[in-house]
This record gives C-alpha cells, sequence and structure tokens, in this order.
C-alpha cells in the first residue's frame, strides 16, 4: 500500500495529515500489518494535551499490545468513537482510518517527522528487505 | 506504535527451520521466533484461521513438536516411571495425555504417550524443551534394564488437521477408514501415496481433528501440505500459525508449557491430577512415576495453595501474559499465564494463578493493566467445549 506523501511519520508507525494547526492521526499500513487483528483501541478524551514522543493511547491486536505515541504536541479535539466498535477498521483501511484530531501548539514540529519516502527507507531497514 | 512483544538484541543461535519453512515463507506466512524455531504466527489472519478451525478446517505445521520412542520389554515399565498417567491401561492404537515430572511434582513437560505396540511407545514432546526432555529421559532411564531411547524428532514432519470438517478433508487422501478412529486413537495407512503413515485424532484446539506423522524430506513435506490443501479447499481450508493455535488452545483451556505449567508449578496446582495415577480405592496402587511422593505429601498437607482459575474481563480490557492479578483494592495475589481476546467466543479471557480463596467460580478479582485495575470473574473452564457430533 503507498503512504499518502501529504502525511508525516513517525518512526513509531503513526502518521499525522495537518492543515495550519488542525491534525489528523492514525497508524501506518506496515504498523497495522504487523499487529494483525486490531480488537482494541484505547484513546485519550477530547481535550486532553498531547505531547510529541509521548505516549497518547494503546491500540492491541489479537496477539500484541502496542503503545501510540503522538506525533506533534497539541490538544485533542476529536475521537474516532467508531474504533470501539470497528477496531478492525484499521486493518481495512490503515491511511484513511484516523484516531483522533488535534490543535497543534507548534506546527513547525512537523518538520522533524518523517516524509513518506523517508518513511518507506526507515521500514524497509528495519524490515531488512 | 512500539509493540510489547519485541525482543532484546542479544546474539541468539540460529532459528531451526522445519522442513515446511520455505514453504510457509513463499506463501508470505508472518514468521516468529517460537522457543528458538522460526514458524509462521500467521498467514491470512489469526482471526479467520481461528474461526476456519471452528466452523470448517485448518492445517497446521506442528513439526517443531519432538518424539522419543521408548523401545523393548522393559518400555512400559520406563515410561510409567517418567510419566504420570498410567500408560498399562492404554491398548495398541490408543494415545492418553500425560506429562513427565520432576521430583517435586511439578513439569518437566507435558506429553501425549502413544501405545505402538506392547514393547513400543512414542512420546509427542514440546518444542521449546526437546532437549532438556531428552536428557531428562536419558538420565531416569539410566541403567533400566531392555529398554532403548531414541529421539525420533527430525524424522517427522507433523501435520494437525483440525476442525470439524478435517476428516472429510483427510478422507479424500487416505483409503483408511478414519470414521472408527476415535478420539484419542490412532491407526496406521495410507495418506496421499505414502505408506505406513501414523494417523492419530488428536490436536490442541479443542476441536475434532488428526495429526499425521509424514517423512520429514523438504519434497514430501510440502507435497502433502499442498495435497491437504487442495483437499480441503471446497470446505473452506486455511493454512493457520501459532497465533490461532495458541487462542483455539486458550479458549480450550488448554496448558501451554512455559505458561501454565512450568517446573515451579505442580500438578494439582495446574488442575493436571485427573490425570496423575496416584492410586487410591477406586483406582487400584498408582503408579511409582517421578514426582508421586512429592504429589502424595502436597495431598496429605491440605492441597495446593493456589490454583489455576479461568477469568473472563468483566470491563473493557485485555488481559494478558504476565498481567498481576489482584484484589478489588489492588493488593497484588497472582498472575496472568495466558490471557487473549477470544475470536470464536468474542471475550477477553485468561488462565490465572490465584490463591485457593479466589479460585471460586464468580468470584470477582482485578487485573492490573498498564496501571489500571480492570475487572475480570473467575469462569468455568474450558472456555469453550465443542458440540457433540449428532451423528
Amino acid at each position: 500500500m503507498a503512504y499518502p506523501t501529504t502525511y508525516r511519520y513517525t518512526k513509531e508507525h503513526e502518521w499525522i495529515s495537518a492543515e495550519g494547526a488542525t491534525g489528523t492521526v492514525g497508524i501506518t499500513d506496515y504498523a497495522q500489518s504487523s499487529l494483525g487483528d486490531i480488537v482494541f483501541v484505547d484513546l485519550p478524551k477530547v481535550g486532553d494535551p498531547l505531547e510529541a514522543g509521548k505516549i497518547f493511547g494503546s491500540v492491541e491486536s489479537v496477539k500484541a499490545v502496542s503503545d501510540l505515541f503522538s506525533p506533534v504536541s497539541g490538544s485533542v479535539t476529536a475521537i474516532n468513537d467508531e474504533l470501539k466498535d470497528k477496531p478492525e477498521w484499521i486493518n481495512s483501511d490503515a491511511n484513511t482510518t484516523w484516531m483522533l484530531k488535534l490543535t497543534l501548539s507548534d506546527p513547525a514540529e512537523l518538520d522533524t517527522l518523517l516524509t513518506a519516502e523517508q518513511y518507506v527507507a526507515f521500514v524497509a531497514e528495519e524490515t531488512g528487505h | 506504535m512500539e509493540t510489547a512483544t519485541n525482543t532484546a538484541s542479544n546474539p541468539a543461535p540460529p532459528l531451526r527451520k522445519t522442513a515446511l519453512n520455505a514453504s510457509h515463507r513463499a506463501h508470505r506466512a508472518k514468521m516468529v521466533d517460537f522457543g528458538g524455531w522460526d514458524m509462521p504466527v500467521e498467514y491470512s489472519g489469526l482471526i479467520a484461521e481461528h474461526m476456519a478451525v471452528r466452523t470448517a478446517v485448518g492445517l497446521f505445521d506442528v513439526s517443531h513438536m519432538g518424539d522419543i520412542q521408548f523401545r523393548g520389554p522393559g518400555s512400559l515399565a520406563a515410561v510409567q516411571r517418567l510419566c504420570m498417567n498410567d500408560a498399562s491401561k492404554l491398548a495398541v492404537g490408543q494415545a492418553q495425555y500425560s506429562a513427565m515430572l520432576t521430583p517435586e511434582g511439578t513439569f518437566v513437560d507435558d506429553v501425549v504417550v502413544h501405545k505402538l505396540s506392547d514393547n513400543d511407545y512414542l512420546l509427542v514432546i514440546n518444542a521449546g524443551t526437546r532437549e532438556k526432555d531428552v536428557a531428562w529421559v536419558r538420565k531416569q532411564v539410566g541403567t533400566m534394564p531392555s529398554i532403548h531411547i531414541s529421539d525420533y524428532s527430525d524424522y517427522y514432519t507433523q501435520l494437525a488437521i483440525q476442525g470439524p470438517k478435517a476428516e472429510a478433508t483427510l478422507a479424500k487422501l487416505t483409503d483408511t477408514n478414519l470414521s472408527v478412529i476415535k478420539n484419542y486413537w490412532f491407526t496406521f495407512g495410507k495418506v496421499c501415496g505414502l505408506y505406513n503413515v501414523m494417523i492419530a485424532r488428536t490436536g490442541y484446539t479443542g476441536e475434532d481433528g488428526f495429526e499425521i506423522y509424514i517423512p520429514s524430506d523438504e519434497p514430501t513435506s510440502s507435497r502433502v501440505w499442498g495435497e491437504i490443501l487442495n483437499a480441503g479447499a471446497e470446505f473452506g481450508i486455511l493454512p493457520c500459525g501459532l497465533g490461532a493455535r495458541n487462542t483455539l488452545r486458550l479458549e480450550s483451556a488448554m496448558a501451554l508449557y512455559g505458561h501454565e505449567i512450568s517446573d515451579t508449578i505442580n500438578v494439582f496446582e495446574a488442575n493436571l491430577a485427573r490425570y496423575a495415577k496416584l492410586g487410591g480405592t477406586a483406582d487400584g496402587p498408582g503408579t511409582d512415576f517421578v514426582g508421586r511422593a512429592a504429589l502424595a505429601a502436597i495431598q496429605a498437607a491440605g492441597g495446593p495453595k493456589r490454583k489455576l482459575v479461568g477469568l473472563e474481563m468483566i470491563e473493557r480490557g485485555i488481559g494478558r501474559d504476565g498481567y498481576p492479578v489482584c484484589t478489588l483494592g489492588g493488593e497484588r495475589i497472582g498472575e496472568i499465564t495466558s490471557g487473549s481476546p477470544a475470536p470464536f467466543l468474542k471475550k477477553n479471557i485468561a488462565l490465572a494463578y490465584v490463591p485457593i480463596q479466589y479460585a471460586g467460580l464468580d468470584k470477582v478479582v482485578a487485573v492490573q493493566i498498564r496501571g489500571q485495575l480492570v475487572q475480570a470473574k473467575v469462569v468455568a473452564t474450558p472456555f469453550y467445549k465443542r458440540p457433540k457430533k449428532s451423528t
């Protein structure tokens, strides 16, 4: 699956799509594929603060738990509540299945994240092919 | 995102491979290190594979399992000494669940004992404990008379065909009448053109099914693997990985070495005393197996202090291997040995050790999940029991 070039990526396999100070966060296709069948997503509440590089929640497949790391700092403005009942949507389409929306406190932080091209290279290095 | 299953980067010996390794990789299975073996954890997806076994049929490569053969006139005496169940009750062609114990009554490994003939027994053992088990057997057998031990682990490719359509699938590949093989019995027959293949009605999924033992060369192994998948296609067969094998056995509350059983857990704690022939009025004198004296002492002292129980999460959360079990007040009382979402039951379940006073059905406890106490209750095991055949 292709990684949208308009997104930015973390080395912990989250993506962020941002316009100005508004951002949307999810996990990458590589992440969903590594996890396998996702059955549970634990997300923060609207209004909660987020800090770049810090844990904001977790995602669980049948066989593993993974922490979710915030790509940037800011505060949560919306949560994808549908994931409570339909966590498997992340497996179906990780690129468009968002987890939360936020207001960025410092949009310049986006520049520290990986581009799609850099992320693809990073994954290739991590998986050894 | 960072997975909790990542392991440390200690230099490890190269992973061992079954004869089907190239075949698994060619079919894009996701591979993992399982007890030093490079094994498929999933093919199409854990939940789909789990459901295929519960509702149709699934195929597993379980060649990493070990096989120790006891031969000679002294073989029964040796099996009786090494294993807690009573192998003298087996008929030729019959198998039984058993375990090898330490002198303390804890587990060296759990095993399935097959009686091949009066002087010939096959013990199927776990992959991760193969070398330890073989060394233990040789040491215990020591100078016992008229007994010869062989480690045939690398000689067999072991395939498990599991699910309500397992018999219909395998029947297309053999002239053996499978319908007369009872649960935990086996026979030898022609499978996929191979003569004298051991066909056992055994498994580790809680479902009906068979395990077959074929020669472990790569061409034969991959040919038979492919022929079984073709034969099962009309029933919706899926190749399955160890991920589904684990959730299937957990729903059925079957023990896994290193989790529910180990050399620090005794037979009573693990609820497996029904497989130990300790002797009693209805049971005869029992057998003099390694660990029996310790078990008798534990029994005389009033039984175990902790017990393996089934837990079902009541609140939202998944209890997993190693998570602490606490009182509702947060005092740590035990630990989960295996925990996972149960794909067929659609509940979050776990097996855990707790003190006897918390082991009663419907007792409510708390599982500590990343710092939070999440309520769970003690439920009867197995969590899943397959429906009785209507025919």
